[in-house]
């Protein structure tokens, strides 16, 4: 299905229709990640890439165009990158361990001692949370800085908060 | 405008409270279930931009003005870097959460945490909505009947 849906989201011309199939995408990928027992990220994946983004690349359509331009050069050599990292991609994945296996090195290295110590270190039911916020305390301040940056470089480039508050009258909210 | 999605329009008045309740529940109980800040705040996010799309842009910012937002993206990563400074003047490591509660360290972690992730959510919330008001803010090029 995963697959099915990439397909039509590369045929499909109205970018409309490619917006949702993406969410649908998403919400698909959420899915396996269900499957894998990721929860934590599953729901990430849900709530961002079905929800977030969605919204934001319709906004996106509404400020440019419904149609896809039709590309009048030769699809070669794009394809042939695609192909050719795909290849790779798929290679680097024979080498890696099979799902579930105890011997594979992310079952091995750290995640043991976290399992163990977390619970009474941090008296945390979840593991993922322990990790996230305390072990990795700095790493998750440093994405938190990045998020905002992030926000405030969008806000800058598009926003242009002085200037619209001067045209405020002809922006009536035509949403959706 | 938009008065004639009568059913949209009531039943996002009645889905935006419960999307807001479940962003809390995730945000503070993210130590128990899957979940926590970022994704708290992604789904409180969704409630306000769910509002916006369904009523007006302009709707969603008196509920939730822009200025408000934007103070928030930076309270967030305060509120987060702020906890670590309180643990280093209580005479611990940046970020060692034992320090609110010396002789309990784990109650400490607990705080601390919590206090950490409410930082990310408000950050993330912050974030989300801020981008999402500065793309909806810009008159459109398409016309309602285009799509």
């Amino acid at each position: 299905m995963l697959v099915a849906t990439g397909i039509a989201t590369v045929r499909m011309t109205s970018l409309f229709a490619v917006v949702m199939l993406s969410g649908v995408f998403s919400l698909l990928s959420a899915l396996l990640l269900v499957t894998l027992d990721a929860v934590d990220v599953a729901f990430t994946e849900a709530a961002v890439g079905a929800g977030i983004s969605t919204v934001l690349l319709l906004g996106t359509i509404a400020l440019t165009s419904r149609r896809e331009i039709q590309t009048t050069r030769s699809p070669g050599i794009p394809l042939f990158v695609v192909v050719v990292t795909g290849a790779a991609l798929i290679y680097g994945t024979l080498d890696m361990p099979s799902f579930g296996d105890p011997n594979a090195p992310a079952q091995t290295h750290v995640a043991p001692e976290y399992l163990e110590r977390s619970q009474h270190e941090i008296g945390v039911p979840n593991v993922v949370t322990a990790i996230l916020a305390s072990y990795r305390g700095f790493d998750t301040l440093g994405e938190t800085a990045v998020v905002f940056t992030a926000g405030i470089a969008v806000l800058f480039l598009i926003s242009g908060l002085r200037r619209r508050r001067e045209d405020e009258e002809d922006d009536e909210g035509t949403r959706l | 405008m938009m008065q004639h999605h009568l059913i949209l329009r009531v039943i996002t008045k009645l889905l935006c409270p419960c999307i807001v309740l479940y962003a809390f529940y995730v945000q503070f109980h993210g130590d128990y279930s899957p979940g926590g800040g970022f994704q708290a705040g992604v789904i409180l996010a969704a409630a306000f931009i769910v509002y916006g799309i369904v009523f007006s842009v302009d709707q969603a910012k008196q509920v939730f003005p822009p200025w408000i937002v934007h103070k928030l993206m930076a309270l967030g990563v305060l509120i987060y870097a702020g906890t670590g400074i309180v643990s280093m003047f209580l005479g611990y490591e940046f970020l060692d959460y034992g320090a609110f509660t010396p002789h309990h360290p784990e109650h400490g972690q607990h705080w601390g945490i919590l206090a950490v992730e409410l930082g990310v959510g408000v950050t993330v919330t912050g974030v989300m909505v801020g981008v999402y008001y500065a793309f909806a803010s810009r008159p459109p090029r398409i016309s309602d009947e285009e799509w």
